[in-house]
């Protein structure tokens, strides 16, 4: 067994953990009062009036009025044109407009742009991600996420992930789930992060952090958000500052070839670039961002091409405003 | 019999009542989305009683247990513990485990399979606690708090029949929560017979006579079912032979060898149940006869009708709370536990807690904002009910 193998071995022997773990609420609440935290829940949302009333009612009746666990949930959205934030805010949720926060520094059109701002925006010290379109929520996805936070200080970052290996006589079945995460990432971090492969899930959208984390890293706007997080991390800290927690089923929309492709190519340019900010690639060409794909229509095929481009934000640490509201 | 009627008492505290309640809004919402998104088809709601009795314990609920029936009860003790009141609502649901049971919220409504019958009602007991305790109302009866399993078809009731014949508890009277509709007066029960007609190929050896005889189970379905309907029409205003679903074949050109034909019969009147029944033995009988097929009636559910009157205290009272919320009152027989607890001569009613629409299909839908009126009514009533001693 390689020294790699053993430190995953052993990762996923003491960061993994299981929802059911996590079952009382009471201590959970009551540690982290002692700790002193306090948990600011964030839903991204680009229309969701589906799927984000259901998320709210369930999170904020088990999480703030059952049991205090989280101290505020908001929802920041890129400028839905449905209800979305009509029914978001119905049942309780602050939300805000992504365009209006920090409007000084524009606004740019993507999930990450949200992820972003809501560490100016929310409170804190804690937060935990979750995405709106989760048909099956359950209060776990956003407790038994946070709660590795606050049993282990040393802890900075924990992952969901949803579909466990599972042996199956001599066969293991692969992680599921996530097609752009077994074609695409694992392949590639097997290349040139092996430690991040122990990640299950490393594209899930609920995770949560620590704000002095968060507050110094770099965010692409787009696909690449995550996985940039997960390299960024692992460089400075190592793979024990994370931690992954089996939530067991996540049910979803499901999405379509194409637009798993528009993915990839957003994450493969985040991986390129993260790949020559650590010196790990040489003399790589300019990246460009024109994605192509094509269809056919009877016997002629059209080329159809698309700019992707993994702008990024700075870490919000640097911004003048961030230091002032938050007093850092 | 010393009690006090809503007309005594204040109509401004119903109405602050329901206004206070609001402030319970997302943990009875998140109630109603759990409660709904477990499976629970009847003969299988375990998980749904682990829901609830998980709910009671976080409330500090007391004796808490589940009975052989699998029903689940927990008992919020009196100040005297005289009297014991019964709230219960059934677990079950008509929809399979492999159905999708996703709730879906929007503003003002939620929708997903089961939601009015009877996941808003599961949701209602497992919220009731906190809605008490909310408003600070401590009855002097014991309320027991039950959720029974077994309500549909096979199932006759047998959650609640097996509570009320072993429990250790002697109810004073009750009330049946459903989820829709609002509004609903009821306390009677009708006389009912639910069950199946099988048509069947005999066995034959004769290809040519097996297939002869197969075609003609479409057609003897067809004939019984034309029978039905005539028995049906024949029936009188107040008894219906009510044809619920047929099943029969599986493709297009194979012909089948059984059929089936589920019914149900209704009434006031026990006798004439009794009497539609007897001619739908008769007419079973005579397809029988016939060569190449069998053909049998088997009776799976049955309730005696039972009926507390317009002029009974609850009924009246029920009736006035209604008014009180600005809720219109109609008078609506059930044929779900209500039975079981008239039968027994206990004196309860059956309340529903919201308006919805498409109840058993899978685009039904409760709205929200009345539910509010729905627990108003719900809470007057037990207060009224711990306040006085009732007959049947």
């Amino acid at each position: 067994m390689s020294e790699t193998d053993e430190r995953i071995a052993r990762w996923l022997e003491t960061n993994t953990f299981h929802h059911s773990e996590f079952w009382d609420m009471q201590e959970l609440v009551r540690a982290k009062q002692e700790a002193g935290l306090t948990i600011s829940l964030c839903i991204p949302t680009l229309n969701e009036e589906n799927t984000i009333g259901k998320e709210i009612i369930v999170f904020k009746s088990e999480l703030m009025d059952r049991y205090p666990l989280i101290d505020e949930i908001a929802v920041i959205d890129s400028g839905s044109t449905d209800r979305t934030l009509e029914i978001a805010a119905s049942y309780g949720a602050d939300t805000y407009l992504s365009a209006d926060i920090l409007p000084g520094h524009g606004f740019k059109s993507g999930k990450g742009e949200n992820l972003w701002k809501a560490i100016y925006q929310l409170r804190g010290d804690i937060i935990c991600y979750v995405d709106a379109d989760i048909k099956n929520i359950h209060a776990k996805f956003a407790s038994a996420l946070v709660a590795p936070l606050i049993y282990r200080p040393e802890i900075q970052y924990v992952k969901a992930f949803y579909d466990r290996p599972l042996a199956v006589s001599d066969e293991v079945r692969p992680s599921g789930g996530g097609r752009v995460t077994e074609i695409l990432v694992r392949p590639l971090f097997s290349m040139f992060f092996p430690e991040l492969t122990a990640l299950i899930q490393p594209l899930s959208g609920e995770y949560a952090v620590r704000r002095e984390v968060l507050e110094r890293l770099p965010f692409p706007i787009g696909y690449g958000v995550e996985t940039s997080h997960l390299i960024d991390l692992y460089q400075s800290s190592g793979l024990d500052a994370f931690a992954q927690t089996d939530l067991d089923k996540r049910v979803h929309r499901n999405q379509s070839t194409t637009d798993l492709g528009k993915m990839s190519f957003g994450i493969l340019q985040s991986f390129l670039h993260r790949l020559e900010t650590y010196g790990m690639a040489k003399d790589l060409p300019e990246l460009h961002g024109l994605f192509r794909q094509f269809r056919a229509e009877g016997r002629r095929y059209e080329q159809v091409t698309r700019e992707i481009l993994e702008e990024e934000r700075p870490p919000m640490i640097t911004l003048p405003e961030y230091r002032e509201r938050h007093g850092r | 019999m010393a009690r006090k009627t809503i007309k005594q008492g204040s109509h401004t505290t119903l109405l602050a009542q329901r206004e206070a309640l609001r402030s319970l809004r997302e943990i009875l919402f998140a109630n109603v989305v759990m409660a709904g998104e477990i499976p629970a088809p009847t003969g299988y709601e375990r998980r749904i009683t682990r829901f609830l009795s998980d709910r009671f314990t976080e409330c500090g609920l007391d004796n808490i247990s589940l009975d052989q029936a699998g029903n689940v009860a927990g008992v919020i003790s009196g100040r005297t513990g005289r009297r014991n009141l019964l709230v219960a609502a059934h677990v079950d649901k008509i929809w399979a485990e492999s159905e999708d049971h996703t709730v879906s919220v929007g503003v003002g409504e939620m929708g997903g399979r089961g939601l009015a019958d009877n996941s808003l009602g599961v949701a209602v007991l497992a919220t009731l606690p906190l809605i008490l305790d909310e408003l600070g109302i401590a009855l002097d009866a014991n309320l027991i708090l039950l959720g029974t399993t077994r309500s549909f078809g096979r199932g006759d009731l047998r959650g609640m029949r097996f509570f009320l014949e072993n429990s250790a508890w002697e109810i004073d009277s009750a009330l049946c929560l459903e989820g829709i509709e609002l509004g609903r007066l009821s306390f009677s029960s009708l006389g009912m017979a639910r069950g199946e007609i099988v048509v069947e190929v005999s066995r034959l050896h004769d290809e040519d006579a097996l297939n002869e005889a197969a075609s003609g189970v479409i057609a003897t379905l067809s004939e019984l079912i034309e029978a039905m309907l005539e028995i049906n029409r024949r029936g009188g205003p107040d008894t219906r032979l009510l044809i619920g679903s047929i099943e029969s074949g599986s493709g297009y050109s194979v012909p089948p060898r059984q059929g089936l034909v589920r019914f149900e019969i209704r009434s006031l009147d026990a006798g004439h149940v009794a009497e539609v029944e007897e001619e739908l033995v008769q007419l079973v009988e005579r397809f029988s006869g016939r060569e190449g097929t069998s053909v049998g009636i088997e009776i799976i559910a049955r309730r005696r009708p039972g009926n507390l009157g317009l002029e009974h205290p609850l009924v009246r009272e029920a009736g006035e709370i209604l008014a009180v919320l600005g809720v219109e009152s109609r008078i609506e027989p059930s044929v779900s536990e209500l039975a079981a607890l008239l039968d027994r001569r206990i004196p309860s009613l059956t309340l529903g807690l919201t308006k919805g629409e498409n109840r058993h299909s899978p685009e039904e839908s409760i709205l929200l904002d009345p539910i509010f009126d729905g627990l108003a009514q719900l809470v007057a009533m037990l207060q009224f009910m711990d306040g006085g001693d009732f007959t049947f």
